[in-house]
């Protein structure tokens, strides 16, 4: 079927249904997004009916409690400030939720170290300094890069390139440092993981860094690396892992896909013309989120043939905000039937729903 | 966030500062020998014009100033950096009113902000600060002494930034973009080539030429185990792009492509701001280094020393023969000051340069002894102290 819209003021005919999703009311914060990979947050609690967000600027997080009526909206800002000492300035780098099979947190990386809150962010469980150089040095020291692993893990990468694995238990504040993984040698973009522990899977972490190198892992008691597969020299700055697929996204507005433990690619996607921010997956349905500075967010299908190992990439739907750089764009279900987006300089998370 | 930020913002914003500057002392051009008193703004003649850009690029490229600029260090606030640029402006004979300054600093940092934004790759922020440099070369090109200050610093550039990767040029843009956060001051210029619309947001295009390195969105290829190419289709991008346009040069000489960081004033395109319609952005104006700023001291000891080496000229003529002014009259610079709005204030330490000739050049004697000081010491912040009460008592 063809159906002509508008984008960009102009017309288009298109052969995707381009009212695929439509906005729906913005949801105000206090302060605008700051031009970071992943920035946005989003944790889903259906017991409570309600959905929290969080979107980083500077040295300050802020966090929305959105119900899902959409009567109900409650705000919350966490500083970044290290306990019982009075500096200032510590930018934060990003701030994600990890979910696990006993409990939520919310984890925020910063210049200064890693903060690890309830989710709600009412109270800091955890607080791991980096080592900071008395006077700067040419490389920047941060933590970025943040996901729950099965199934009981918090990993974050460092700018050095290791990735700190905690072990968080079930509740309580005794988390540890577990392991310290030393395999990439440029600062850790982004990481993901996936398998609930439903599905046994071979790999369930890849880790990402700024030559656009990808490290593929199996949880444990000691990590074990099962695959790197080479970058091109350009950064990967988001990454996503389903159904042993990586779907990476570069510096360059390219998106490729990548069976996790042979390294073989699958797919390469002219995605965007900009630097890619952030990506999403929905578990449920296959439906991938990808945005970029180039202020369009697209909406793609993905389809995993076992049988063949074969993919297949279905571009769907677009979304411009206009004037807008995009830094983060998330599935707010895992059926991806809502999104929300931020981007730089915007002080409102964009919510699209599906018609 | 980076620690090699700092030079790119500072010359950069001291590109801008040199465009406008020199266009304001343009338009107030009278030729010699029509030369008069025009209300309180005396006749700036081409010489003067002259000795103001190369007193002010000297200072800029100050040997010692340079070599504290490039080690590695977080980012300046917005007011210790404003501080700064004060300073440098009046490195010359000419002066500024506060009113006239402020616009001047609004004005290079927006510019500056639209570069960053514009830049189609982080990396080509480099290929904007050459485009910078050019111009200043060109300014001082009949200046030998000071033709080669420029040229030792196009070698420090070259040498700092041209090994690094993306990645590190992405995390030198994002903390560019996290000081120009939530600045949307309308600038004339912007507004009427409508690269600005009137909420102050700049406009960014999904049309023309991708960046360096990217392709045209559009294609998905699917592959086969063994590496063969096995499906490809085409979507639909929503834009309008066509393919990149050739790399820019990362030497000394070359084209750099881009026209970012070129000078876009000219005598016939005068600078103005608005400041009213601006306060509707105030809810969303945070200032990112909230006060009270511990750091403040230890970053006013820095600009000390920065500065310290530097010689303030005494001018011939002591009365406001030498000011600029960046409005069209007296009235409007004055009514800029009374009416901007407090959210826009620099809450700068002021000096007022303007003033008490004599407690200026005390000042610069003062913060000249603080040159000879190593490194910084916690002692050394009852100096910072000092200085700041001195700042506050002007």
């Amino acid at each position: 079927s063809v159906a002509i819209c508008s984008e960009n003021g102009g017309l288009v005919a298109s052969k995707e249904d381009c009212s695929m999703y439509h906005k729906e009311k913005s949801i105000q914060i206090k302060n605008s997004a700051s031009a970071l990979y992943n920035n946005l947050g989003v944790l889903r609690i259906a017991p409570r009916r309600l959905t929290y967000f969080t979107v980083v600027h500077a040295n300050v997080v802020n966090m929305i409690s959105a119900s899902w009526d959409g009567l109900n909206y409650s705000h919350r800002q966490l500083q970044s400030k290290e306990p019982n000492v009075a500096t200032s300035t510590s930018l934060i780098m990003q701030a994600a939720f990890c979910a696990l099979p006993s409990r939520d947190l919310l984890v925020v990386t910063s210049q200064k170290g890693i903060q690890m809150y309830e989710s709600d962010g009412s109270i800091m469980v955890y607080w791991h300094a980096l080592d900071t150089p008395e006077t700067p040095t040419e490389q920047a020291v941060f933590a970025r890069g943040i996901s729950a692993v099965w199934e009981n893990y918090i990993c974050v990468g460092v700018s050095s390139g290791a990735i700190l694995v905690f072990d968080v238990p079930s509740k309580g504040s005794n988390i540890t440092l577990s392991e310290v993984l030393e395999e990439h040698k440029e600062s850790i973009t982004d990481m993901a993981s996936e398998c609930s522990g439903s599905q046994e899977c071979i790999a369930n972490l890849v880790t990402a860094d700024d030559e656009g190198n990808l490290c593929v892992w199996k949880s444990g008691e000691e990590f074990q690396l099962l695959n790197k597969i080479p970058g091109f020299d350009m950064s990967c700055s988001s990454v996503k892992l389903w159904k042993g697929t990586v779907v990476a996204g570069y510096g360059t507005g390219q998106i490729r896909l990548y069976e996790a433990v042979t390294g073989i690619l699958h797919a390469e996607v002219n995605a965007h013309a900009r630097w890619i921010y952030s990506l999403d997956i929905a578990p449920f349905s296959g439906l991938l989120l990808s945005a970029a500075e180039d202020s369009l967010v697209r909406v793609w299908h993905l389809t995993m043939t076992p049988e063949t190992n074969s993919v297949e990439v279905a571009h769907l739907h677009n979304e411009c905000v206009t004037d807008t750089q995009i830094c983060g764009a998330k599935f707010c279900d895992g059926d991806g039937y809502a999104f929300a987006v931020t981007g730089y300089d915007l002080s409102e998370i964009i919510r699209y729903v599906q018609s | 966030m980076s620690s090699r930020t700092l030079p790119l913002l500072f010359i950069n914003l001291g590109g801008e500062m040199l465009y406008i500057l020199d266009q304001r002392l343009r338009a107030q051009n009278i030729p010699a020998d029509k030369a008069k008193k025009v209300s309180t703004i005396a006749a700036w003649i081409e010489e003067d014009r002259k000795r103001v850009m190369n007193d002010i690029i000297t200072t800029m490229f100050n040997k010692k100033f340079l070599e504290e600029l490039f080690k590695p260090q977080e980012l300046y606030s917005k007011k210790a950096l404003r501080t700064v640029f004060d300073r440098l402006a009046h490195a010359s004979i000419m002066r500024l009113n506060q009113a006239s300054m402020d616009k001047l600093y609004d004005l290079m940092t927006m510019a500056f902000k639209y570069q960053v934004l514009l830049c189609p790759r982080p990396k080509d922020i480099l290929l904007v600060s050459f485009n910078h440099m050019d111009a200043i070369k060109d300014f001082v090109k009949d200046t030998p002494s000071i033709l080669s200050q420029v040229d030792e610093t196009y070698r420090q550039l070259i040498e700092m930034y041209t090994p690094l990767s993306s990645g590190e040029f992405q995390l030198i843009r994002q903390t560019l973009l996290i000081f120009f956060q939530d600045m949307h001051i309308r600038v004339s210029i912007f507004l009427k080539d409508k690269v600005q619309n009137s909420n102050g947001r700049f406009v960014l295009p999904t049309s023309g030429s991708v960046p360096h390195g990217t392709q045209v969105p559009g294609l998905i290829r699917i592959f086969s185990c063994t590496g063969e190419e096995l499906t490809r289709q085409q979507f639909n991008n929503g834009g309008n792009y066509n393919a990149a346009l050739r790399e820019g040069s990362f030497e000394i000489f070359g084209d750099r492509v881009t026209k970012l960081g070129t000078n876009m004033y000219s005598v016939s395109r005068p600078v103005e701001t608005h400041m009213s319609g601006t306060s509707k952005n105030s809810a969303q104006h945070t200032k990112v280094s909230a006060a009270p700023n511990p750091l403040a001291k230890e970053e006013l000891n820095l600009l000390a020393r920065l500065m310290g080496g530097l010689e303030v000229e005494k001018p011939g003529n002591t009365d406001s023969g030498f000011r600029v002014n960046l409005f069209a009259t007296d009235e409007e610079e004055e009514e800029a000051l009374i009416s901007r709005p407090d959210e826009l204030s620099y809450g700068v330490i002021n000096i007022q340069a303007t003033k008490d000739q004599q407690a200026n050049a005390e000042l610069a004697k003062i913060m000249g002894e603080f040159t000879e000081s190593g490194d910084q010491s916690p002692g050394a912040s009852s100096k910072g102290d000092d200085l700041l009460a001195m700042m506050d008592g002007l």
